[in-house]
């Protein structure tokens, strides 16, 4: 275990220091750096051209909408999946364990651009064909591409994080499962208040890395004719001719977005020190 | 406590025991572990176990709050005895999960490896049983958790995560956990094993206290000194038997198994 004098402060994390240490930040190679870079952006809005952005600004919003809500409900739909798919293999009655351990495999083990396609261009031509779905409900919905874009990204997400919560889950420390189980807490209460908590604290380092890359898959949702950002930005491209610009711009939203939540889950995994 | 001995099935031996334990066995596939060990603490008792390792101490002890299942036996606690049932092949399980939780829940473990709960902070692991098990409010839990933690030395670390202690501070804030629920008994299990040798006296100094207060407690231990000072009864198990037993006095001072003779003579 580790001995820590209270008196000094927890060890600070690189990353973390990074964040917090203002001082830190502006060292001389950092500001050169800086420099260079805010010549370069300035160098691009004074001598390339952007006169189309306002004209495209309302349709690169909702692009941008699209690219969001892809991103987020495939992420928090996927992950709601990724729990039982990282329990069964750790704890589950063989069957179960097999199944999610195949369903993992072979969803990982395909590209997710086959995965869309199939779904899109397979799963959407299969149910035109019954009228009951036809008639249903959901069909306003099925006829539309973008629920097939959604699920090939969530089950797509839900594969991978199932396998980040497996290890999550069997590397808590049995002592701490123990205890609660030795106080008296049922298994329902101690998944709830010990087990899950801590795999997902243990698991957050990997799945903050996972929704970047989640975030860099949605342009795949292009390919099926979901208007996200990306679909913007080439409509922008064959329209206007121009091969940089759009393409620099796309560059520097995926930036800020992915560095937005590094910074977001970073603040969380910071919350609480942890020894183990 | 009332709500135990509800169950109790008459038996005037087990009335005045809080923990009971007759003929225990215990197998891990062909290793018998516990080989038929019988003990009582009556409350106030502080039990002392002690013997090698592998001798089956923590085993025993695991199995008074069945963390444990034994292969036959039979446990109880304050007059009332664990539901357990045969399996088809002949070993025990669980029959009445909520019995075994609810018993638990007043039994308190410390473990030698601490087991805090990380992702909670001092307070947080205090009254996390207390709350969430038996239902206490937030603000009585909380009231009781602060001077649990102050009788151990730690009211100055309420908000501190259990990652920031010491080792010593971890187990002492384990020993808060366990004091937040009142205990009927409290069980130790090594409490000091894991410790570097300067912080193995603070905690030896709270659970001395405990004793003193004449808590009921079953303390798995390698402090020989501090077992013969504290302890009112101490057990000797040897290869999953109980060896000898009696008072420190007797078991330190004039052993009559060579096997404990030659056991002292080397932990001393």
């Amino acid at each position: 275990m580790p001995d820590i004098d209270i008196a000094t402060p927890l060890a600070p994390a690189s990353a973390k220091t990074m964040l917090h240490g203002l001082r830190g930040f502006f060292l001389p190679h950092r500001i050169a750096m800086a420099l260079i870079a805010l010549a370069a952006l300035a160098a691009m809005i004074a001598y390339m051209d952007w006169s189309w952005l306002p004209a495209y600004l309302p349709r690169l919003w909702s692009g941008l909408g699209m690219t969001m809500i892809m991103l987020v409900a495939s992420v928090g739909i996927g992950f709601l999946f990724a729990l039982p798919l990282g329990l069964a293999q750790v704890a589950g009655p063989w069957p179960l364990r097999w199944m999610s351990l195949g369903f993992c495999t072979v969803v990982r083990g395909t590209p997710l651009l086959l995965q869309m396609w199939l779904f899109y261009f397979g799963l959407g031509s299969l149910f035109a064909q019954f009228p009951e779905i036809r008639e249903s409900w959901a069909w306003p919905y099925l006829r539309q591409a973008w629920p097939y874009g959604l699920i090939a990204l969530t089950v797509s997400f839900a594969a991978y994080e199932g396998e980040v919560m497996r290890g999550a889950f069997a590397g808590v420390p049995a002592g701490e499962l123990e205890a609660a189980r030795a106080f008296g807490m049922s298994r329902g209460k101690t998944f709830r208040r010990v087990w899950f908590p801590r795999a997902l604290h243990r698991a957050l380092p990997t799945l903050a890395g996972e929704i970047i890359l989640q975030l860099k898959s949605t342009p795949l949702v292009a390919t099926i004719t979901v208007t996200d950002l990306y679909a913007v930005i080439t409509r922008v491209r064959q329209s206007t001719f121009l091969t940089y610009e759009p393409l620099l711009f796309l560059v520097a939203v995926y930036l800020c977005l992915s560095g937005a939540l590094t910074i977001f889950l970073r603040w969380m995994e910071n919350r609480i020190p942890s020894g183990g | 406590m009332a709500e135990f001995g509800d169950c109790a099935d008459g038996d005037q031996m087990d009335d005045q025991a809080a923990i009971h334990v007759e003929d225990l066995h215990k197998r891990f596939g062909s290793m018998e572990v516990l080989k038929g060990v019988s003990l009582t603490a009556r409350p106030g008792d502080v039990v002392a176990v002690i013997g090698g390792s592998g001798s089956g101490k923590s085993t025993m002890l695991r199995c008074i709050n069945l963390l444990e299942t034994p292969t036959s036996g039979r446990i109880s606690i304050q007059g009332e005895a664990y539901d357990l049932r045969t399996t088809r092949s002949g070993d025990l399980e669980i029959a009445d999960r909520q019995q075994v939780q609810r018993i638990r829940a007043h039994l308190g473990m410390v473990f030698q490896s601490f087991n805090l709960w990380p992702h909670r902070t001092v307070l947080g692991n205090v009254t996390e049983v207390p709350v969430h098990v038996l239902g206490v409010s937030r603000e009585e839990a909380d009231a009781r958790a602060k001077a649990v933690l102050e009788r151990v030395g730690l009211g100055d670390k309420l908000d501190a995560w259990p990652a920031q202690l010491s080792g010593g501070q971890q187990q002492r804030a384990a020993i808060a956990r366990v004091l937040a629920v009142e205990p009927l008994a409290m069980l130790f299990d090594e409490p000091t094993s894991a410790l570097d040798p300067e912080l193995v006296g603070e905690v030896l100094s709270v659970i001395r206290a405990l004793a003193e207060e004449k808590r009921t407690m079953i303390l798995v231990t390698h402090e020989m000194a501090f077992a013969r000072d504290v302890a009112t009864h101490v057990v000797y198990l040897k290869d999953g038997r109980i060896e000898e037993q009696g008072p420190p006095e007797q078991i330190f001072g004039a052993p009559s198994s060579p096997h404990l003779q030659q056991f002292i003579s080397s932990v001393t």
